[in-house]
């Protein structure tokens, strides 16, 4: 697992209010119970963390952010070079 | 004692599409939009770039400097709708508000942000400049009841007066309670509708982090929609009873027949629509109305997926197979979402639907969204005979509240 994607399961775990374990990548947030407003909490968090902007509408939050694999692969295709 | 039966003599707007009541008129019933580039603020560092905006608004055309410092945006917008109402009306300071009338009066508008352009310059200064001391009237302007206030000021009204604040149902609760206290007897007439001026750098930030403003317009139950666009604006009726009205011989633009309110109690952002059928249920029960007796509705349709999805799942409830039949319309197509102002400018443009037997359009709809399944009269106004006609607002919070209008 990479640093970068320690801290976004970190941050979707706090801000979720989701056990660190259950946070498989292909795991639905609404699964999870990670409300529409938590999600865009987790957004909050990781571009204030990462100093990034990642683009998000809520009214397209189903579509891009169904998954915690969606959420990951918003914030490494926005953060130029992951850390190893 | 039966009710007494409440209707609308004045009316006053201050809006994107227009000033006035007859430039609010043909922008409503033309589709014309106000919603274009944010020019109040600056937009570097802002990803929300077009609003409806009241333009052109010469704050010193209206008030002269010594009233002006008192006055925040949004209490200008409501001093400025007031006088357009109560002039409609027929009523006068000296004649009627300066004798028992005025006692018997009541102010009530809703607000839902309050003075935030006041808070906003006056923080910027503090943290921001540095400056040491925030101008005396800082507070007496940013209080969200300062523009009931200015109002009941402006023509000595001495009646019951509050600010009602339910965030984007403000104002329809502060008309409905208004409705109540006249219909009630409590008060013979009242000012009432709302204000909301808050188009600040600092508050669409705040909306920017919600992820919900659309970055294109505002398309209520489209297809394509994504999102809400903020407006601002004012609108001011005034109420009376129905007896007061024919007996001085007062133009009648038509009667507030009941009121609607509930709570979801379930979420502060997302919408329900079991609380908001709950709400036109109510109205209409209120008003004495069977569902197949109201020909329009003005929806809350703010241009959200959620929203509007859920509103019109709401009126499918409480209208079974009327929705099919009825116009749906969302004028925030428009003027955008003036939040603590909309109830008012809606309650104003469903008025002039049934005045003029034209239902405004949803403007700016490119398809359909075939699962509200509702006939969301886009882009053209459309000429219909319309008895009876609800106006939703439901907020964020899930507070809930509908007008039903009837025609005089």
């Amino acid at each position: 697992m990479t640093e970068l994607e320690n801290d976004v399961l970190a941050i979707i775990a706090e801000k979720g209010r989701v056990e660190r374990d259950r946070l498989a990548l292909d795991a639905r947030l609404a699964d999870l119970e990670i409300a529409s407003l938590d999600v865009i909490e987790i957004v909050f968090a990781l571009e204030e963390r990462f100093g990034i902007e990642i683009p998000f509408n809520a009214n397209d939050a189903r579509k891009e952010f169904d998954t915690v694999g969606d959420v990951l692969r918003a914030v490494e295709s926005v953060v130029a070079k992951p850390a190893a | 004692m039966g009710h007494r039966r409440v209707v609308v003599t004045g009316l006053g707007v201050v809006s994107p599409i227009g000033s006035g009541v007859a430039d609010y008129a043909d922008g409503l019933f033309a589709g014309r939009c106000g919603i274009g580039p944010l020019s109040l603020v600056p937009t570097e560092g802002l990803s929300v770039r077009i609003a409806g905006e009241v333009r052109g608004f010469d704050p010193a055309a209206h008030f002269d400097a010594r009233r002006l410092g008192l006055l925040d945006r949004g209490s200008q917008f409501a001093l400025v709708a007031a006088r357009q109402a109560v002039e409609a009306s027929g009523l006068g300071f000296a004649s009627d508000f300066g004798g028992p009338l005025g006692l018997r009066t009541a102010t009530i508008l809703g607000t839902g942000v309050g003075g935030i352009t006041t808070l906003d310059e006056g923080f910027h200064r503090l943290y921001r400049q540095g400056a040491q001391r925030l101008h005396p009237f800082t507070i007496p302007r940013l209080m969200v009841s300062a523009p009931t206030a200015q109002v009941s000021m402006e023509f000595g009204l001495t009646g019951p007066a509050f600010t009602a604040s339910s965030a984007c149902a403000s104002a329809a609760h502060a008309i409905g309670l208004a409705f109540q206290m006249v219909r009630g007897g409590l008060a013979d007439a009242a000012v009432t509708g709302g204000t909301e001026a808050s188009l600040t750098f600092g508050a669409l930030k705040g909306w920017e982090a919600m992820r919900i403003v659309s970055p294109d317009g505002c398309r209520p139950f489209c297809a394509t929609r994504n999102g809400m666009v903020l407006g601002e604006g004012a609108a001011v009726l005034v109420l009376e009873t129905l007896d007061s009205a024919r007996g001085r011989g007062a133009d009648i633009l038509g009667e507030i027949a009941g009121f609607g309110m509930s709570a979801d109690a379930k979420d502060i952002t997302a919408p329900d629509a079991a609380g908001a059928a709950r709400a036109m249920r109510a109205a209409l029960a209120d008003a004495g109305l069977e569902p197949d007796g109201v020909g329009y509705v003005n929806a809350h349709g703010t241009g959200t997926t959620a929203n509007d999805a859920t509103e019109a799942r709401a009126i499918h409830a409480v209208f079974g197979d009327h929705a099919r039949r009825l116009l749906v319309s969302s004028t925030k197509s428009m003027v955008g979402h003036a939040l603590g102002a909309a109830g008012a400018l809606e309650a104003a443009a469903t008025l002039l639907a049934l005045r003029r037997q034209v239902v405004p359009p949803t403007a700016g709809v490119e398809r359909p969204d075939p699962a509200c399944a509702l006939d969301v009269v886009p882009r053209d106004a459309r000429d219909a005979k319309v008895e009876a006609a609800l106006s939703n607002s439901f907020a964020f919070g899930g507070l809930n509240a509908a007008l039903a209008f009837r025609r005089v």
